[in-house]
């Protein structure tokens, strides 16, 4: 089942990723032959399978509660496209 | 038609680490912008998200407080959405397995005890500040709060009115306070409320359409906002509208929500446990133990109070509502043995007034409990009367020293010399001869009334410092 | 020089035989002079190399070396390197320079490595041809209008072309293996934990690993064991004792017993690769192997499997590009949504894009259970079938891929064909396992690999048998013509 234009646009948004009008047609077709191939997963019952997130299945590793990093702001923001006065800038937008 | 309004809370309270909830940058207010972001705040590429052991047991601590079911293996997961402030594009937060769900916690308002559901709390972490003053045209981003511990409260729709609903936001501002998980500093965005507010005909039994007001950061604005968005909601089905569910901004200075406009298409976040983050898996000693080092709770205490010192509920209520005002009220009555009533007394009298006056909580009072410890023993040993104590007390307060000193230096010793107080007793006598007229005229049933005139004259030549008790016996004496 | 294995080198390098700065002069002096024809690197280093070179004959002098002290290595272009570019092969970090280092790479580079530039290889490790770099594609040196696999196509290509004694590589479908295969070289996936995913650059984060690409299985113990090892900076990293896996390699294999999955060796696979592997297999049983036939019989399934859970957490691992804190960002945004939607679809290529789509797709309401648990549900079936068969043998033998090098471009207008060359690789990335793919023979004058997967925390056993095979063929020595 292919996804219509809105879709596909919908998705995009999602992504925060822009897609020319022309570029549409060949998304849509690429989704439609990757979805295509994972419909092929329907083909067996999993019902009574638990899901498996990670593939060792191990609990997380804490940290202990240690102030470990210090004040890096200048190094951080030599790699910044836009600061002033150590604040990163961005187009004015309204909460 | 009578309505019946149904609210939900979320708060989200900072929790009071050292160090942040997946990185160890320091988790402190007020920092510098972007001082305190390290690089798995700032979500750089390639770094990694480690959990703070701490958050763990600050979440069991409340859990166990609230009598909620501990999860022995919650997951992290990731909330997918954009935001300037939000720097990974995902806030690692806890959906499907939250650590605590199922709790319950007693409120009280307006003199009826109910039970509060709370649905979940959950571990996620804060997002940083937008900046919108001093960038014209622009918004600074300051990533400092970034990656702040927070735990989610989430309460059920159960609470009926404005007044419940700030009764059983208190009621869990106090309790982590006591748990000693959060500073509950509202001020500084510690403890932040989302209300989900709906309305329904009484009697009805599924719930209406909700409007969430985000991020009220006040007990007196939740009232406001609640207050204001039932009514407008009432309003609004009369008039023949609809609710629709959306997301409101409170206004305190216009005391009204608004609509917060955003995009039409709702959002979708993603959730799906985080990869890098395995479950986070406890045991049962694990869960024990914390709940040994659990501190005693508002409840127990308030139990005791009333057991320990023959408090009235009221009293110990009032005492244990504030962690704070209990430590103060047992720090006083270990210095004054005996004078747990009047301890209560004053701090709920004289010291709450002071603290309103001044807009001071209570540990940073100009009167320590020691000190008015010191002031009630004096009471007690007859040094000096109930309303000289208040003046006493008063200059403690402009930081005059200790009661003691200032019972010295300003000579406020009740006189109790028998000599001394029958000759003010005879002075009054003889200066009102028309008042002992007319109580020598009285019946004896009046007289006790009457004698209260002679007994003011009295003080006010003792300038307030001539023992009462005395000065009421030698009145009758004379007077007859 | 050139011609010779990390292990060889560090010999020469103790017996002074060489000194680290003309080694690493020889090989940066290959990079230059053949980097444009297979543009393998993105970075070279040469000042900062021959410093380290300096600074590694001083501690040889001195009686101090480590492991690897004076050792030429490359460093995929996915591990963070403090001060050094850092690009993931995309627009979108052209110009980030890492504030830190990854511990995979500060480790290998405390055992006393030298490195001398990052490698080329698919955008953000999306790909299996190296081909969608921002940089260009990267050639295959045994044949150069043909791919040389990916995503680690430059690791295993400057190794190929002995541009380079050793490289770093990462591997989340076969990124290791897939190239190494089709470089003719040794390339090593190590269990799910076993290196550190601090600072590599997150694609999918349950299913990257860390490891090596080498000539030997020897070079590749060398490097494996610089590179492993718990870290508290990674909570998925492994709490587990690190073998000793130079020890291990010269056991016998006598005894071993080789799991051979059926399925494996379907219609799609070329004959010169079973060809390959029979030759394998005879020369195992000679050396007193046990060939065991078992079952993996949902193997076909890993592909989907994979891309559902590779894109789904590949999309929220690249929200972090937003073009405010580091990266490409627009010029002039107009608002903060252009700001965001601008700086991504300008930074990120096709092919990631298409992966961030696809994975936003299978999270999104109403599509999430049918597509991402159902997923979940089968990577259990997949890894559990590998755990039943992995109690019958010691280690599991298949082809790396079903193919030799492909032409440049014959397959990137079409992912799914694309998708399909990582059938063989991609469910051990599913299962978590580790697996080496190592040169077995040539197909049509390409070189081809053969792959051995082992039980978790195996890698000595990988590296066991792998060196025994190296020890009985010729195959790893054999390097690209007119190259050298």
């Amino acid at each position: 089942m292919p996804l219509d234009k809105k879709e596909i646009e919908n998705i995009a948004w999602l992504a925060r990723l822009t897609i020319a009008d022309r570029a549409i047609a060949g998304y849509t077709k690429d989704l439609a032959d990757i979805l295509a191939l994972v419909e092929q997963m329907q083909s067996v019952d999993t019902t009574a399978i638990e899901p498996l997130a990670h593939p060792l299945e191990i609990d997380t590793q804490l940290r202990p509660d240690e102030v470990k990093e210090e004040d890096q702001r200048d190094s951080f923001q030599n790699i910044a496209p836009l600061t002033e006065d150590g604040y990163y800038i961005v187009p004015k937008f309204i909460e | 038609m009578q309505w019946e309004s149904v609210i939900g809370l979320e708060l989200h309270v900072q929790l009071a680490t050292r160090s942040k909830i997946f990185s160890g940058a320091a988790n402190r207010f007020g920092a510098r912008a972007n001082t305190q972001a390290c690089a798995v705040d700032l979500g750089l590429p390639g770094v990694l998200p480690v959990a703070n052991e701490e958050v763990i047991r600050m979440a069991v601590k409340f859990g166990l407080a609230v009598d909620a079911n501990i999860a022995k293996r919650s997951v992290f997961a990731r909330k997918n959405y954009f935001y300037p402030d939000l720097p990974k594009g995902y806030q690692i937060s806890q959906y499907e397995l939250p650590i605590v769900s199922a709790g319950r916690i007693q409120i009280r308002d307006n003199g009826t005890v109910r039970e509060i559901g709370i649905t979940r709390a959950h571990l996620e972490e804060d997002a940083g500040k937008s900046v919108h003053e001093g960038f014209p045209g622009f918004t600074g981003i300051d990533l400092n709060r970034a990656g702040a511990p927070l735990i989610e409260i989430v309460s059920e729709p159960e609470l009926r009115s404005a007044g419940e609903a700030v009764a059983y936001m208190k009621k869990i501002h106090s309790l982590v306070r006591y748990l000693e998980i959060s500073d509950g500093n509202m001020q500084e965005g510690s403890f932040r409320c989302d209300a989900n507010v709906s309305v329904r005909p009484e009697g009805e039994t599924r719930l209406g359409t909700r409007a969430e007001i985000k991020n009220i950061n006040s007990f007196r604005f939740v009232e406001q906002a609640i207050n204001y968005e039932i009514s407008r909601q009432i309003e609004h089905i009369e008039a023949g509208n609809e609710v629709v569910q959306e997301t409101r901004l409170f206004d305190p200075d216009k005391n009204e929500t608004r609509s917060m406009r955003t995009k039409e298409e709702a959002n979708d976040y993603r959730y799906f446990p985080d990869p890098d983050l395995p479950p986070v898996v406890i045991d049962e000693d694990y869960i024990e133990t914390v709940r040994e080092q659990l501190p005693e709770l508002p409840e127990q205490k308030r139990r005791r109070f009333m057991e320990a010192y023959g408090l009235s509920e009221y009293d110990s209520g009032y005492l244990v509502a504030s962690k704070d005002t209990a430590d103060y009220f047992e720090a006083a009555v270990t210095v004054a043995p005996g004078q747990a009533k009047p301890v209560a007394n004053w701090i709920m009298g004289e010291l709450g007034a002071a603290l309103n006056r001044d807009n001071l909580g209570i540990s940073a009072g100009k009167v320590s409990a020691d000190m008015l410890a010191g002031l009630l023993m004096r009471i007690a040993d007859g040094t000096i009367s109930n309303n000289i104590a208040k003046q006493v007390f008063e200059a403690m307060w402009q930081g005059a020293g200790s009661a003691d000193d200032i019972i010295e230096k300003q000579g406020l010793k009740q006189v109790t010399d028998t000599g001394e107080i029958g000759r003010l007793v005879d002075e009054a006598i003889a200066e009102n001869s028309a008042q002992v007229q007319q109580y020598r005229d009285s019946p004896p049933e009046k007289r006790a009334k009457l004698i209260g005139y002679f007994v003011g004259q009295v003080m006010k030549k003792s300038r307030g410092k001539a023992n009462p008790k005395q000065v009421n016996e030698l009145l009758t004496e004379r007077l007859t | 020089m050139h011609e010779y294995t990390l292990m060889e080198l560090s010999r020469l390098l103790r017996e002074r035989e060489v000194s680290s700065v003309e080694l690493v002069n020889a090989f940066l002096h290959r990079a230059e002079q053949f980097n444009d024809g297979l543009n393998c690197f993105i970075s070279l280093f040469p000042e900062h190399a021959l410093e380290r070179a300096r600074a590694a004959d001083g501690l040889i002098a001195a009686g101090e070396a480590g492991p690897l002290t004076g050792l030429p290595v490359a460093h995929k272009d996915i591990f963070c390197t403090a001060g050094f570019k850092t690009s993931c092969a995309s627009k979108m970090l052209d110009n980030f320079i890492a504030p830190y280092n990854a511990t995979a790479t500060e480790r290998i580079d405390a055992a006393g490595s030298v490195m001398i530039g990052k490698t080329n290889m698919d955008e953000f490790a999306m790909g299996s041809s190296s081909e969608t770099s921002f940089y260009g594609p990267v050639r295959n040196p045994w044949d150069t209008d043909r791919v040389p696999g990916g995503s680690s196509g430059g690791s295993a290509c400057a190794v190929s072309a002995r541009l380079v004694p050793a490289a770093t590589a990462t591997d989340t479908g076969g990124s290791i293996r897939q190239p190494a295969a089709l470089c003719g070289v040794t390339g090593l996936k190590p269990t799910y934990g076993r290196v550190s995913r601090y600072g590599m650059i997150a694609y999918a984060s349950s299913l990257d690993q860390g490891g090596p690409i080498t000539q030997t299985a020897q070079d590749a113990a060398m490097l494996l064991s610089a590179m492993s090892g718990y870290d508290r900076r990674d909570a998925t990293s492994a709490d587990v004792k690190v073998d000793n896996y130079l020890d291990a390699l010269n056991k016998e294999i006598k005894g071993l017993k080789i799991g051979l999955p059926r399925e494996y060796f379907s219609a799609e696979l070329e004959r010169p690769i079973t060809d390959a592997l029979d030759g394998a297999l005879k020369l195992f049983e000679q050396a007193g192997a046990s060939i065991v036939d078992i079952e993996l019989p949902h193997t076909e399934l890993s592909i989907p499997v994979y891309y559902v859970i590779a894109s789904a957490e590949c999309s929220s691992n690249l929200s972090r590009y937003d073009g405010v804190r580091f990266g490409h960002r627009c010029t002039d945004p107009g608002d903060i949504m252009d700001l965001f939607c601008r700086s991504r679809s300008e930074g990120f290529g096709n092919e990631v894009k298409r992966r961030i789509m696809t994975g936003t797709y299978v999270l999104s309401a109403g599509y999430y259970d049918a597509y991402y648990l159902k997923a979940q549900r089968l990577r259990r079936l997949l890894r559990d079938e590998f755990r039943a068969a992995l109690e019958q043998v010691d280690v599991i033998v298949t082809p790396t891929t079903p193919t030799a090098a492909f032409p440049l471009g014959s397959r990137l207008d079409d992912p799914v064909a694309m998708y399909l060359s990582d059938i063989y690789t991609v469910s051990v990335n599913l299962a978590g396992l580790p697996a080496i793919s190592i040169p077995a023979g040539f197909s049509h004058g390409l070189p081809v690999g053969m792959q051995i997967i082992g039980n978790y925390f195996r890698e000595a056993a990988l590296l066991n048998v792998a060196h025994q095979y190296q020890q009985m063929t010729d195959w790893h020595k054999r390097m690209p013509g007119g190259r050298q």
